[in-house]
């Protein structure tokens, strides 16, 4: 029981094959309900194709539009090891804040690429777009492989260009697959017309993948709230990293008071500990903390700091103006922000360097940039610690940007 | 962390956020599975004392046994039970054969929460909706935001990047919040038996039947089912393939195969 479920988002250019492929994995894994199956060979035998799974998605696509029942298997598939769970994020530009939800959300991605267009626009921008959120287990489907005759080379070419956009994806976790969707080679099943390619099918390549799992970096605690119970003051949160005993001593950020945890607590329950990832509840002595402090283990704490040096994606139609009022958040903090320079700005498709030292950013753009909070916040290099390296910027209403922290000074 | 755990965890985390955020909050409760797992998340949340008021949408159609659970479990776990009714629909003998189905749950349901919204001045409600209970439920986000007329722009959604939900509104329009976003069916029961959490006895069968999903009597009719206890009923949803929702009339409009096949020139 309680198997272990994988979150999985498929990206690429459109018409590059995502929905076949979706299509295909749900076939192949037989989580589709018989009738809906018979129902999509039954219509592609009359309509004289071979069995059409790009019209299986279409169809699903437009039942989900107009609001009508899907099948609870649909949006999830399984295999001998896990369960999946399919994150479908749109192809087009104007789409992208939708494809970057959907990648903060996973654990794993699937891009895809038609082996005879070869890497487009949205292809690049994914690819690059993913290793900067953090991902780090990715399959590149070089779908279509049946239009250009199964050919090793065209393979090589396509996969080669694409590296340079997956420099932050280290190789040894990064699986590039020629495939096609529409017929099944290598997705469920090893393709005889693809006898130079020894790597794993696409279903063998999401198996090898591991669940991400909350950190065993030292504690990281940011408060959600305070809750007054029974005489006492539960500090509530969620533990971003490291664990937490009755007794331990923590530092309070920003203040830097330091104060000694005097129980864990738990509804209808005595735990000892609080583990990664866990939202909990803890008192602690002397100190009184607030939503938006940090509590920290006591060796090698974080220093809290106004400048922070970052990349940051811009998402909006409206363009950032140097040193406009935006707010920072990340994890619980909220602060009043500004770039204060923006060092450089790049064009996330082609990575070309726009402009050095710009006063401006535009939608879909990424910039290497300094920010400045009107109040000290708490936050690591986003490689050490993801959870307290990756943000968001908000302007009025709006998340308008995300961004990762990137190297901090000592 | 097992999987389970983590679930819950991400959903503590995400009815904690909405608490920190909207002074004026509140939580639908439907009486159904979902909903009252949530309740009990809530109390896990915050140690025992859930620190909103609790909706029950009451179209005057629901089961008995759901208004003998709901009564019980308001006054053991000490909620601020608020019912809302739309008196004036009921009264004028709305039901599902008056008009449509859809206008009769539009007037018993969606107005009865416009004009409770409306009275107290909320500025999010938590729903315990999950993404794969229903086609359009993939699109959801944690922390949707709905306009005066309670239309979902869902063509136009904010970006909900890592665990930074949209943290205000505007004027006029509300947050609809959704903890249990990313939980299955299965794992709701799953949850639900290691929780020992006390569900409304309408899931359980009887004489080969049980409810799989609680609406009003009139639309809602039960699965063929032994499965008689929540031990029974995880079994069962390991292995089924039926959709959740086939017993809800509102649901039922299949219309589009046929519009498709014809596009695709079948006959
Ligand atoms: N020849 C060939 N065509 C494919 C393959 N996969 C997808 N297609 C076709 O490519 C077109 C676009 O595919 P679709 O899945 O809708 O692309 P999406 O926009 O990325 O979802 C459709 O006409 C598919 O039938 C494949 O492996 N081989």
């Amino acid at each position: 029981m309680n198997r272990e479920s994988l979150r999985i988002v498929i990206v690429g250019h459109v018409d590059h094959g995502k929905s076949t492929l979706i299509g295909r994995l749900f076939y192949d894994t037989g989580s589709l309900p018989p009738e809906k199956m018979r129902e999509i060979e039954r219509i592609s035998e009359d309509l004289g194709h071979d069995t059409e799974l790009a019209f299986l998605m279409d169809h699903l696509q437009e039942e989900r539009d107009q609001g009508i029942t899907i099948d609870t298997a649909q949006t999830f598939f399984k295999t001998a090891t896990r369960d999946y769970v399919i994150i479908d994020a749109p192809g087009h530009r104007q789409f992208l804040k939708n494809m970057i939800t959907g990648a903060s959300q996973a654990e794993a991605a699937l891009l895809v690429v038609d082996a005879e267009e070869g890497v487009r626009e949205q292809t690049r921008r994914h690819a690059y777009l993913l290793s900067l959120l953090g991902l780090r287990q990715l399959v590149v489907a070089v779908n279509k492989m049946d239009t250009v005759e199964f050919s090793e080379s065209r393979f090589r070419e396509v996969t080669e260009e694409l590296a340079a956009f997956l420099s932050g994806i280290a190789s040894a976790s990064t699986y590039m697959v020629p495939i096609s969707a529409r017929r099944g080679d290598n997705v469920a099943r090893r393709s005889q017309d693809l006898p130079w390619y020894e790597g794993p099918t696409i279903l063998e390549a999401l198996d090898r993948f591991q669940p991400v799992e909350p950190q065993l970096r030292p504690f990281r605690f940011p408060v959600q709230g305070i809750y007054p119970r029974d005489g006492t003051e539960i500090v509530a949160g969620r533990v971003e990293s490291g664990m937490v005993r009755s007794g331990d001593e923590l530092l309070v950020l920003p203040s830097g008071v330091r104060t000694t945890v005097t129980g864990v607590h738990e509804f209808l329950a005595t735990p000892t500990v609080l583990e990664p990832g866990q939202s909990g509840g803890i008192t602690v002595s002397i100190a009184k903390p607030a939503r938006g402090d940090m509590l920290v283990a006591l060796e090698n704490p974080p220093t809290a700091r106004t400048s922070i040096p970052a990349t940051v994606f811009w998402m909006s139609r409206q363009p950032l103006s140097l040193t406009e009022p935006l707010t920072f958040r990340c994890t619980t903090q909220e602060v009043p922000c500004r770039v204060a320079r923006i060092r450089r700005r790049l064009d996330s498709s082609t990575l070309t360097v726009i402009d050095e030292d710009a006063d401006t950013l535009a939608d879909t753009e990424v910039a290497e940039l300094e920010l400045e909070t009107g109040r000290p916040v708490v936050v690591e290099e986003h490689a050490f610690l993801p959870e307290l390296g990756r943000f968001v910027l908000e302007r009025g209403y709006d998340v308008v940007a995300g961004g990762i922290v990137t190297s901090l000074p000592a | 962390m097992d999987r389970l755990s983590a679930q819950e965890s991400k959903s503590i985390y995400i009815i904690r956020e909405a608490y920190a955020r909207f002074p004026k909050l509140a939580i639908l409760w439907s009486i159904g599975k979902d909903s009252t797992t949530m309740l009990w998340m809530c109390r896990k949340a915050f140690y025992g004392e859930i620190p909103f008021p609790v909706i029950h949408i009451d179209t005057g159609y629901k089961f008995p046994e759901m208004y003998e659970f709901r009564d019980r479990y308001a006054k053991e776990w000490g909620l601020n039970l608020i019912i809302g009714r739309n008196e004036e629909a009921i009264a004028g003998g709305m039901g599902p054969t008056v008009g449509t189905k859809l206008t009769c749950c539009t007037e018993l349901k969606t107005n009865a929460l416009k004009q409770l919204l409306a009275g107290m001045d909320l500025q999010a409600i938590i729903l315990g909706i999950r993404r794969d209970e229903h086609g359009i439920r993939a699109k959801e986000r944690y922390f949707s935001p709905r306009d005066e007329q309670f239309q979902w722009d869902y063509k136009n959604q904010p970006p909900e990047l890592w665990d930074q939900y949209k943290s205000t509104s505007e004027d006029g329009t509300h947050l609809r919040i959704h903890p249990l976003l990313h939980m299955t069916e299965l794992e709701i029961w799953e949850y639900v038996q290691r929780e020992r959490i006390p569900i409304s006895p309408l899931y359980f069968a009887r004489n080969g039947k049980r409810f799989r999903s609680l609406g009003c009597v009139p639309c809602c009719a039960p699965v063929d089912s032994t499965a008689a206890t929540v031990d029974d009923i995880v079994t069962e949803l390991r292995t089924t393939k039926v959709a959740e929702r086939s017993g809800r009339a509102q649901d039922k409009e299949d219309a589009y195969t046929m519009q498709k096949l014809r596009a695709l020139g079948y006959m």
